[in-house]
């Protein structure tokens, strides 16, 4: 189980890695395509990354709500609940 | 009238040099790429031949890291090499101050003789091992043998064709071909052409071997790649990629681009004789030499220096000799030799482009490269190779060739000229 914050900095890690973003640019107002300029491709890589560090589920169908990194940490503490 | 085909910019990284100069200076100088491996998968799968000539600068060292998870290495290599040749040429790419080309006459040829070997074994380990879902959503696109022609296209902005030759260890001068047509039927103005492969894996490493077609010399890699040598006994595998910016005259001389040489002909023939063996009657290899050299309007006699394919495999290097000697006859003498393989290894469907770079350099500097390793040149291939020192070649108008052959039977021969 992880916090709301820890969740963030944990996802700010993966988008890191995949996209070569600072971490500090990951922040929960952002959005994931107008923001952070993640194409569909990278935006898979990074849910089946979190799903691995949060022992989460995020089905695909799912991925499209997710608009923002508040929207992806949301989701991943809901689902962890 | 045929359009006069120039090349304004090369690029290349190897297991000599990860850019062209540095290449160029080892090449001149005699420097084995080949060393013991040091990945633990040599010793895992128990591999029967340990070495190989692996690049010299890692691409993860030049491209970003986010480019670089979405590329296979093969790609990477190609990209490091392709941006170099573009760079050199004085080329930009849309969205830089002062763009000045039309996308649509712009084109890429990128060969390679395998494609994303990595990453498709990667991937299938991922699927066994850790199940679908974890299979990357980039796989295809990295696996596939176009993936570097495509990924040079986009950073390129080159819109007038992106086209991808498999033709094995022929790759490389085929690509050339393709560009050379390309820009004869007017289909573009500018082509980068090249050739990539990252093959070091140890999957084609065992197959290679397996096929008795590598070098078992453990114990003295650097002296493995042995080309004419009585004691030849297979080719060192190596990777990397070579690049070359080829265009019309018109275009080059309207924006003052440096010339490095003219593309003067080239030629592509196919054996039709056994899948991996050439054949000993050279008779397809011999045909490519003509035809290239009729492509570019040439003399025999315009010729001095020959790229030769030389892996340093016992059956290989002798139905080159006999398709140079068929072709040349006693200007044979007049003509030398360079072996560079027995620097950088094989490159596969890299070499023939790494190999027409230095052939460019060659006529450039008029200077040919050397061969190394050459201790007790084989009698039945008695060929002027350069040993030793660099060989100057004069100041004359002079036609320099480049070949290449790959297992299927394809034999491609690409012909320069000075400028």
């Amino acid at each position: 189980m992880a916090d709301k914050n820890e969740i963030l900095a944990g996802l700010a890690e993966i988008v890191n890695e995949e996209t070569g973003l600072e971490v500090e640019e990951v922040q929960t107002d952002k959005s994931f395509t107008e923001d952070l300029d993640i194409d569909s491709i990278s935006m898979m890589t990074i849910v089946v990354n979190a799903e691995e560090k949060f022992d989460v589920k995020i089905p695909d169908e799912e991925v499209k709500n997710l608009a923002t990194v508040g929207d992806a940490v949301d989701f991943i503490a809901n689902a962890q609940g | 009238m045929t359009r006069r085909l120039v090349i304004t910019g090369l690029g290349a990284t190897t297991p000599i040099g990860g850019d062209v100069q540095t290449l160029w200076t080892n090449a001149l100088a005699g420097t084995p790429g080949a060393k013991t491996l040091e990945h633990d998968w040599v010793e895992k799968y128990q591999l029967p031949v340990t070495f190989a000539a692996e690049v010299a600068i890692e691409p993860a060292e030049v491209l970003a890291r986010p480019e670089t998870r979405r590329m296979d290495r093969s790609t990477q290599l190609g990209m490091v090499a392709a941006r170099q040749a573009w760079d050199d040429a004085g080329l930009s790419r849309p969205g830089d101050e002062g763009y000045d080309l039309d996308p649509e006459r712009v084109a890429v040829s990128f060969a390679t003789g395998i494609g994303g070997v990595w990453t498709l074994i990667d991937s299938w380990d991922t699927l066994r091992e850790r199940g679908p879902r974890r299979v990357m959503p980039m796989t295809v696109p990295m696996l596939m043998p176009n993936g570097a022609a495509g990924a040079i296209s986009l950073d390129l902005g080159a819109q007038g064709g992106a086209r991808t030759a498999v033709s094995a260890c022929a790759s490389g001068v085929e690509a050339l071909d393709v560009a050379l047509e390309m820009l004869r039927k007017g289909d573009a103005d500018v082509v980068l052409a090249g050739g990539t492969e990252a093959a070091i894996h140890p999957l084609p490493m065992a197959a290679f071997a397996s096929l008795q077609a590598l070098s078992k010399r453990n114990d003295d890699p650097a002296s493995a790649s042995r080309p004419y040598d009585l004691d030849r006994d297979g080719f060192v595998m190596g990777e990397g990629a070579g690049a070359l910016v080829v265009e019309t005259e018109e275009h080059a001389k309207a924006r003052g681009a440096t010339i490095y040489a003219e593309l003067a002909g080239s030629a592509i023939t196919s054996d039709a004789h056994h899948i991996t063996a050439p054949d000993p009657e050279a008779l397809g290899a011999s045909r490519a030499l003509r035809r290239a050299l009729e492509s570019a309007g040439a003399e025999l006699s315009d010729v001095t220096h020959v790229n030769a394919h030389a892996t340093s495999t016992p059956v290989g290097d002798k139905p080159e000799y006999a398709a140079l000697k068929s072709v040349f006859g006693d200007h044979l003498e007049n003509v030398c030799i360079s072996a560079t393989k027995s620097q950088t290894g094989h490159l596969l469907g890299a070499a023939g482009a790494v190999e027409s770079v230095l052939t460019v350099k060659a006529l450039h500097e008029r200077r040919a490269p050397v061969t190394i390793n050459l201790d007790n040149q084989d009698p039945e291939m008695p060929l002027d190779v350069v040993t030793g020192s660099p060989r100057d070649l004069g100041d004359k108008q002079q036609v320099a060739l480049c070949n290449s052959f790959g297992f299927g039977g394809h034999n491609a021969v690409a012909a320069f000229r000075t400028y």
